[in-house]
Formats: structure tokens, C-alpha cells, sequence
């Protein structure tokens, strides 16, 4: 029994010991979230008009989510596909409880542990590609109808089920995690282009299934100016936020448009839009370089990797942060619908850093256990 | 076959960097589109949103809703809105606080209450949310500001309704008052409900029904310029008044009653023992309502707080009194009720009543006794005896549990804030407050409604009313109907379930019913010599009572006739009900300083029944006890 205990704390302390002494990161990578969370602590502190408090819970995420990132990237990918069958199937079944147990009042997003609370939701974003990627990589690819076909059932469930709690946002950043593997596996273009069509024919059926609230934000995206004060209101005060930024923008600390409180949510879903005010085109182009910096690099690793399960996971992670930055910025500028999606990093809040941050411990593993260079 | 199932793996490798670099193309081309509609924005538009955002100042406005109003039964006006100026600053826009506060008191007059209290609300607000600096201008205020305007940027002259009692002293014990919003309510008050309003409902009918009366606020959304003079208003959302309350109350019984005291302090509560409905509460001396309304100040204030009289009081509803011999007709019917006594059944009073081996004596009014006497002589002429020989055999346990039937001891539920409950005595009570054992000699002057006894008016004239209607319960309430707005319709207070009556034996209700006719009707009545009887058509049924405000010290009979002396030792009661055979009104009037219940308190009691009776439609239905009767009763009751 002692001996277990001792073998367990060697075990433990050699691990620590790796995780400080030989981190297996990629260091540009690493680098540039470091350069995007403290722009996000920057930013926060100016949208939540200098709350020292809210900058404090924040850096304990980025913390937390730090810890995460080194933590998952000690574990080999082939570990993590031994387990992804089971890590999908648990955090669908725990979907399935938020929905059944759900108080059936608003939106229903959360689990209540009693010790912890936490969005099942958000173990999807990883779960998901994590799943498709499983499926796929011993398979024949480019993948035929009925493959498709399986994928298309496993990433449908859990959207499903996400849209249902209702939060469309995460619904589609799970769903288009599962699709990018799809695309990356190498899928016939010609499949592309059907399936493309097929889902154009089919969107007035899910206008069918949407939401009241979530049409009336379709329909005040399509022409805000019909509704000024209620729900464009979110429209054309965060254009207004951008547009008066200008070229080099207000300064920090300097966006009227949040300070006065014109702005809505402008601490989380809108927080771009405080930046775009404050530090202009020339802020808002750099940050975008840096984004576009971090997904390239995601790819990088993923061309790098060893197996196909490897290079799907990871191509599909950096390509799903891509979809986090344009919804976002698509709904800030007038240019997609108000999606509840937050800007990676830089929003204020939730288990999305966190969540985001341990996707990337993924990509660190997959990154140190790349290709024998040959 | 096999070929197909052999996995490419070198294939799929080049394969996904063509993918993963198509993919990385589009998303560079996306974030491109991204960062052209920020280009977009940014420059080709940029002039036109820095207009809009410098433009953008569209202030939301709260309009707080009207307080509802409220009327007496008969829709004589008890609270109105009327519309008033006020002065409000925005503190944002001002530079210099105290500078500018005592440039403007040269304007207008600021008194020192004035500032402490818009300090105190300053920190209640957001900067850029008006506050309120003095309610209620006069003309000349008015003007001087308007000419000196200019030189306050950010201090405005804001119209506003404001509460106005017209009665004043007359209902201020009742409807109470609304005075601004301080910390305290803040701490329960629903942010969103209460926005832009500064009043609300501190004590009695405003505070009690301050749900009612408060209404749903609305909002105005209004384009202001740089300025932050309002441009047009872009959205309104109308508030909606709070109800209109009606109360039982007739003011013409309610001022008939204030007048009968002459401004001598007391209560007096009439109450319709049909239903509940309270007909009059009076409380004197009373207070001008309309002084808080705009914030008393400390000297007016002080004045209220240290007056003898004590105005501030609400006599009515928390002053407490022994209730003297006004307990005997409820000890009898408990008498009767518990089987301890028949109505026939006879005491002799002597004068003074000994407890069997105790040497302490009890005494009657009367030096030498009123002799034998049964239960309608002992509630005719207030027998002590009678009753201490009742208490002794009853017991403060069974006595303490009949009586609380009535309602003693605890609070009535009338509809107004922070009523008294009284003291009921009883040995548990006893012990919780002092500590202290229970003798049988309380047992016994508990029977006539003295020691430790604590009755308010409305808990006296709420168990009259009780007893009058046979002994059914209706709680006590002022709220009579309500409507919505001007234009609802009146809708009467659903009437709640009738509960069992305290009385099981109607003979019994009659028996004591005989004896309070008495009191009025009997040439030995405690009233008889006072004449409230004459010239009223209905038969009254009453009970004189004249408790100690201390007790008696040494064995001496008090034989003065002064009255100024017996007032101060003494108070006075007086509780009736009438038509005594079918009762519709019950009335409780105490004299804080009154020597006799009988000579100065009913008196009083006749007045509001006079008032009431001008208020009654229908010429007096001819009765079926008439006084004439009712005498030759009490006669047969007493030759028993």
C-alpha cells in the first residue's frame, strides 16, 4: 500500500518536474497566445472601466487555462486517441442531462455539481473534432457517402442538443469543429459543393426550428435600422463603437461609446468592439495578423504531425479558432448575425479560455510528437 | 480488395497539406473581408459614426407613475396628486459641488435640511441621473430661477406630481404619509419598479398598500443635444397609475368623532360588525401629514416629537390601556359559556371581595355593594364582586383562552403598518416578561380588566364588533374597494371565508346583550344619568369602563367629585353597538384623561353614533326591542 503511494508520488513529481523542466511547447505558439491574453487583459481593463477585480478573475483563468494547456500537453495523442470514443460519449450523455434535468426556464446551458458548475457544452468543442478524427483516421479517405453520412449523425446529435439548451453560438462552433475535419480528411469537392446546396435547400427548414428570438435576430441583422432601440440597438451602437474609432482610434480608455453605456455586454460578446474604438484600424489589423498568426501556425503543426488522427485533430482546433474571430467580428461590424460567440482570449468570463487554452495543450502534444523528420 | 482497404498513408499526408493550405487561403481571405469592413467603418465611414457617437446621447427618461388615490366610502378625496416643481441637479455636469450650491442658495432659498438630505440621495445616484435638491418651489422661487437659469448648467426646474392630504390632521393616523425614498428603503426596494420615483408610503394606509398604490413606471427614450436639452422623444412607454384605494372610512363619522373629543387626547374606533369595514378611526390629537411630504423640518419635527400631547402617537392603533370594567360583558359570556355560571345565577356584592383565606380585599365601586345581583345587574351596574367571583372559579388559563377568541392579546390584522398587539395576562406571559410567578389575586382584578391587562382601541372596538354579530369574526380593515385608474371599474375587496363563531350558544350572547342594554336603558345603568339613550330611535347596547392608570395604594375610597383629579388618575371607556338587535355599527372610545366612562367617555360615543345615523339611507326600522322593552327586561332580570 505505501509502496503504491510512494511509486504514485515518484510518479507525480517526475511529472511536475518534466512539465518545468522540458515543456513540450511550441514556443512561437506559445508566444503569441501570451502576446493575445495580455492584449485581452489590456482591453478588459479599459471595457470594464478599470475594475481591478474583474481583470483579477480573469488572469486566474488565463492561469488556470495555462495549467490545462501544460497538463494536456504531456499526454500523447495516441493516449488521446485511445480515449476520445469515451471522452465524446461522456460529454454527450452529460449534454443529454443538462436537457433532461435542465430547470426548463431560459437558457439551460449549465451542470450544477454541486462542487463545480460548468457548461458540458463547452467539453464538445474538444470532444467533437476529437470524435470525428477518430472515426476517420482508419478509414479510407477521402471519405465516401456513407462515412459522411456517420460523421454528419455524429456531429448533428450534440448541435442538436447544444441549440436545443438554446445557445446557437456554441451549436455552431461545435458544429463546424466536426465539419473542418471533414474538409481536412480531403473530401471530394464535388461532395463539398452537394452538400453545400443540399443545406442552402434546407435553410428555410431550420428557420423553422428556430427560436423566436434567434429569427428576430436574423431579421435585425438584415435591417437594423427597423428597430433602433431594441434589438438593432446592439447593431448600431457597437458599428458606431468601431466606425468612431477611426484609423488609429480613441485611445485607450477613451471609447465613449462603452463608457457611456451606449454599448452593450461590452465587457464580453462585444469587448471587440471597445477595442476597435479605442485603438482603430491599426489595432484592429495587428490583431487580426496575430490571429491569423496563431491558425497558421496550428496548421503548421498539423502538416507536422505523425498520424492522420493527429493532423485532423489539430488542423481542425486551429480552424475553429478561425470561426470564434470572424463570427465575432462579423457580428460587431454588421456583418453576420448576433451570435453569442466570444473574441478568443479577449472576452471577459466563462470556461471558454480555459477551454480554448487546453485545445492548445492538445496541439503542444501533437506539436512534440511530430513526424520523425526524415 | 484489398488494395481499397489498404490505407494511403503518404497520400493522405499531402493530400491534407493541400487542404490545410486551401483552408488557410480561405481563412485569410475571410479575415481580409473582415478586416475590409473594418477598413469599411473605420475610414470610408468614419466621419458619419463620429457624428453619430458625438450625437449619441439618447437619455433614457423614467417616468415614475402616479400614485393611486385615495378616497372614503363615499368618494370624498383622502390623497392627491397635484402637480409641483421641484429643483434637480445632475451632478455629472456639475464642476464644484458646494461652490455652486451656495450660489444657488441666493437664488432660491436651501435650508440646511434641504442639503443634508440631496447629499445623502447623491450617493443613491449615478452620476449622470438627476436628483431631486428641493421639492415642492413656490412661485417666486420659480421665477427668481428661471431669470438665473443660465448661469446653473445642469440644475433644472422638473415638474412632478406631489402628495396633498386635503383633510390633513383628520386621516393622518390612517392614510399615514409618503415621504422621500431614504437609505433604508433602498436596501428592499425593486430598483427597476422605483426608478425616477422620490416618494414612498412611510407609515399607515400609504405604506401598507404602498404596493397598490405604487404603479408600474414607465420610460421615455430622449435625444438630447451636447447640451443635454432634449430633442425629441424617440420612445415612450407610458406608466401606469397605481390603484385607487376606497376605504370603509365616512369622513363625515370620521370628523363628527374628532370634533366630540374637543382636543382632548384619545381614540375611537367604529367598526360595521357585518363585515370588518372600520367606519371611523380617530386618534386626537392629531398631525398636519402634508409636512412630511416634503421633509419636516428639525423644528417642526421636534415640536411633533417632544409635544405632551404626544400627536405622533397613533392612539388608535399602538396607544394601550387597561380595559377596565369594558371586559366584564366578554368574562360574563365566557361565564356562560364555559357552563360556570347560568344567566339567573346570583352573587352577593358587599362591597369588598376577599379570596377564601386571604385577608386582602377587592373592592366594588359602590362603599357597600350593589347587593345580590345576576349577570345582567353586574354588567348593568359593573358589579366588581360579580366578576372577581366569576375570574376566581373560571382560572387565568380558561380565562386567558375564551378571551383571546375575541381577539385580546393579539394583533387584530387591520390594514395598516405596525399595529400592538396589547397584553392578554396569563401566567406564561407573566413569566416570559418578568420572569415572575402567577398569584391568584392577578386572577381575580385580571376579572374586571385591570393589572396587567393592555388593550388598544382597535382591538376593543374589533372585539365589540365581534360580539355585536354574534360572536362572528371579521378581521378589521380600512380597504373597502379598489380601481384601476379612472376608467376601471370598482372592485369590492373579495369579502375572506367566514370563520366559526366564538360563540356556541346564541341565549348566552343574549343574556349579555341584555346587560349592556342595561348600562343605557336601566335607571341603575352606568350611563342611565348621562342620557345617551335620548332621542336615539335604535336601542343602544353599551359598556361604561374607567380603569386605573395606577393602582391604589392604601384602603381609602376616593370621594371627590373633582374631575380634573379623577382624570388624571383615571381613563375613561366607552363601547357600544347598535341597532341593539341587529347591530351595524360598533364603536370603542377611550378618554386618556376622562374621570368616568360613563360621563365623558360616552358621550363622545353618542356623537359618532349621531354621525352615523345622518349617514343612514333608510328611515330607523321599527324595532323589535324597543328601549321601552329593554328596561322592563333588565328590570325582570334584576327583581330574579
Amino acid at each position: 500500500m505505501n509502496a503504491t503511494i510512494a511509486s504514485l508520488r515518484t510518479r507525480v513529481v517526475r511529472f511536475g518536474q518534466r512539465l518545468m523542466h522540458r515543456p513540450r511547447i511550441d514556443l512561437p505558439l506559445a508566444i503569441a497566445l501570451l502576446i493575445l491574453a495580455c492584449v485581452g487583459l489590456v482591453t478588459l481593463y479599459s471595457a470594464s472601466d478599470l475594475d481591478a477585480g474583474v481583470i483579477g478573475g480573469q488572469a486566474a483563468r488565463f492561469l488556470l487555462g495555462a495549467i490545462f494547456l501544460l497538463m494536456v500537453s504531456r499526454i500523447p495523442p495516441t493516449l488521446l486517441r485511445t480515449w476520445t470514443p469515451w471522452f465524446y460519449a461522456i460529454s454527450t450523455l452529460l449534454l443529454v442531462a443538462v436537457v433532461a434535468l435542465g430547470e426548463g426556464r431560459g437558457a439551460n446551458r449549465w451542470l450544477d455539481l454541486r462542487v463545480v458548475r460548468f457548461q458540458p457544452s463547452e467539453f464538445l468543442k474538444l470532444s467533437m473534432p476529437m470524435m470525428i478524427a477518430w472515426y476517420l483516421h482508419p478509414r479510407q479517405l477521402p471519405p465516401g457517402w456513407k462515412d459522411i453520412f456517420v460523421v454528419g449523425v455524429l456531429i448533428a446529435i450534440p448541435s442538436a442538443l447544444i441549440a436545443k439548451e438554446p445557445d446557437l453560438g456554441t451549436a455552431l462552433l461545435v458544429a463546424a469543429s466536426g465539419v473542418f475535419v471533414l474538409f481536412l480528411s480531403g473530401i471530394a469537392w464535388w461532395r463539398v459543393g452537394l452538400m453545400l446546396g443540399a443545406l442552402a435547400g434546407a435553410a428555410p427548414v431550420a428557420w423553422h426550428f428556430l427560436h423566436d428570438y434567434q429569427r428576430q435576430r436574423v431579421l435585425t441583422f438584415l435591417h437594423p435600422e427597423n428597430d433602433p432601440l431594441g434589438n438593432g440597438w446592439h447593431i448600431i451602437q457597437s458599428m458606431i463603437a468601431v466606425g468612431s474609432g477611426g484609423v488609429f482610434g480613441k485611445g485607450w480608455h477613451q471609447g465613449t461609446q462603452s463608457r457611456l453605456e451606449f454599448l452593450p455586454e461590452h465587457t464580453t460578446d462585444f469587448i471587440f468592439a471597445v477595442y476597435s474604438e479605442e485603438f482603430g484600424l491599426v489595432g484592429v489589423l495587428l490583431l487580426l495578423a496575430l490571429y491569423i498568426f496563431i491558425v497558421g501556425r496550428c496548421l503548421w503543426i498539423a502538416a507536422n504531425a505523425r498520424d492522420t488522427y493527429s493532423r485532423l485533430l489539430a488542423g481542425a482546433i486551429g480552424m475553429s479558432f478561425f470561426v470564434y474571430v470572424m463570427v465575432n467580428g462579423g457580428m460587431i461590424t454588421g456583418l453576420l448575425p448576433v451570435v453569442g460567440v466570444p473574441l478568443p482570449l479577449i472576452s471577459y468570463g466563462g470556461t471558454s479560455a480555459v477551454t480554448l487554452l487546453t485545445g492548445f495543450g492538445v496541439l503542444m502534444s501533437i506539436h512534440a510528437h511530430r513526424k520523425w523528420v526524415g | 480488395m484489398s488494395g481499397r482497404n489498404l490505407k494511403d498513408t503518404h497520400g493522405e499526408a499531402s493530400r491534407f497539406g493541400v487542404r490545410a493550405l486551401i483552408g488557410f487561403a480561405l481563412i485569410v481571405l475571410a479575415l481580409a473581408v473582415l478586416g475590409g469592413r473594418f477598413w469599411y467603418l473605420q475610414v470610408m465611414r468614419h466621419d458619419e459614426f463620429t457624428t453619430r457617437s458625438q450625437a449619441n446621447r439618447v437619455h433614457l427618461r423614467h417616468l415614475p407613475p402616479p400614485r393611486g388615490l385615495i378616497y372614503d366610502r363615499n368618494g370624498v378625496l383622502l390623497a392627491d396628486n397635484v402637480p409641483a416643481f421641484r429643483l434637480d441637479v445632475v451632478p455629472e455636469q456639475i464642476k464644484g459641488m458646494d461652490a455652486m450650491l451656495a450660489r444657488l442658495s441666493t437664488v432660491v432659498p436651501l435650508s440646511g435640511d434641504d442639503i443634508a438630505r440631496f447629499r445623502q440621495s447623491l450617493r443613491q445616484h449615478r452620476p449622470f441621473e438627476a436628483v431631486p435638491l428641493k421639492f415642492h418651489l413656490d412661485e417666486a422661487d420659480i421665477d427668481r430661477f428661471a431669470v438665473n437659469a443660465w448661469k446653473f448648467p445642469g440644475v433644472d426646474i422638473a415638474p412632478y406630481l406631489t402628495r396633498n392630504y386635503p383633510l390633513g390632521p383628520d386621516f393622518a393616523h390612517v392614510i399615514g404619509y409618503v415621504a422621500r425614498i431614504d437609505e433604508k428603503d433602498l436596501a428592499h426596494l425593486d430598483a427597476d419598479r422605483y426608478a425616477g420615483t422620490t416618494h414612498i408610503g412611510k407609515t399607515g394606509i400609504e405604506k401598507y398598500y404602498e404596493n397598490r398604490l405604487h404603479g408600474t413606471p414607465g420610460y421615455e427614450l430622449v435625444e438630447v443635444n451636447a447640451d443635454q436639452r432634449p430633442q425629441r422623444v424617440l420612445e415612450r412607454v407610458a406608466p401606469k397609475p397605481g390603484q385607487n384605494l376606497y376605504l370603509g372610512i365616512d369622513t363625515r363619522i370620521q370628523k363628527a368623532a374628532i370634533a366630540a373629543f374637543a382636543g382632548r387626547p384619545g381614540a375611537a374606533v367604529a367598526i360595521d360588525p357585518r363585515n370588518g369595514e372600520v367606519l371611523a378611526m380617530v386618534t386626537v390629537p392629531s398631525f398636519d401629514p402634508n409636512l412630511f411630504v416634503n421633509g419636516i423640518g428639525q423644528a417642526d419635527y421636534s415640536d411633533l416629537l417632544h409635544d405632551p400631547d404626544k400627536p405622533l402617537l397613533n392612539r388608535a392603533l399602538r396607544g394601550g390601556y387597561p380595559p377596565g370594567s369594558t371586559i366584564k360583558p366578554f368574562m360574563g359570556l365566557a361565564g356562560l359559556e364555559l357552563g360556570l355560571r347560568r344567566p339567573t345565577d346570583t352573587v352577593f356584592s358587599s362591597g369588598t371581595f376577599y379570596i377564601p383565606g386571604q385577608s386582602r380585599g377587592y373592592r366594588d365601586d359602590q362603599r357597600y355593594g350593589a347587593g345580590t345581583v345576576n349577570l345582567m345587574q353586574a354588567i348593568t351596574q359593573s358589579v366588581n364582586t360579580y366578576f372577581y367571583s366569576l375570574a376566581l372559579a373560571m382560572g387565568i388559563d380558561r380565562m386567558d383562552a375564551y378571551l383571546s377568541k375575541f381577539g385580546f392579546g393579539a394583533e387584530t390584522g387591520v390594514d395598516l403598518p405596525s399595529e400592538s398587539g396589547g397584553v392578554l395576562p396569563s401566567p406564561g406571559w407573566k413569566r416570559a416578561t418578568f420572569n415572575q410567578p402567577w398569584y391568584a389575586g392577578e386572577t381575580v382584578i385580571a376579572g374586571i380588566g385591570q393589572g396587567y391587562w393592555v388593550v388598544t382601541p382597535i382591538q376593543l372596538a374589533h372585539a365589540v364588533a365581534m360580539l355585536a354579530d354574534g360572536g362572528l369574526p371579521h378581521t378589521p380593515h380600512l380597504l373597502r374597494a379598489t380601481r384601476d385608474g379612472r376608467d376601471g371599474a370598482i372592485v369590492a375587496r373579495p369579502d375572506p371565508p367566514e370563520a366559526p363563531s366564538a360563540i356556541r350558544n346564541p341565549a348566552d350572547f343574549d343574556a349579555v346583550r341584555q346587560g349592556m342594554i342595561g348600562v343605557v336603558y336601566d335607571p341603575r345603568g352606568t350611563t342611565y344619568n348621562v342620557g345617551i339613550r335620548t332621542g336615539f330611535p335604535y336601542v343602544i347596547a353599551g359598556k361604561t369602563g374607567t380603569a386605573e392608570r395606577f393602582s391604589r395604594k392604601g384602603d381609602e375610597y376616593i370621594t371627590t367629585k373633582d374631575k380634573a383629579i379623577l382624570a388624571a388618575r383615571h381613563r375613561a371607556w366607552f363601547i357600544c353597538f347598535t341597532p341593539a338587535e341587529a347591530p351595524r355599527i360598533a364603536v370603542a372610545v377611550v378618554l386618556e384623561a376622562g374621570a368616568w366612562g360613563g360621563t365623558d367617555a360616552a358621550p363622545i360615543a353618542r356623537k359618532i353614533l349621531d354621525a352615523w345615523l345622518a349617514t343612514q339611507p333608510a328611515p330607523p326600522a321599527p324595532s323589535t326591542l324597543t328601549a321601552g322593552a329593554a328596561a322592563e327586561q333588565a328590570k325582570a332580570g334584576a327583581a330574579q
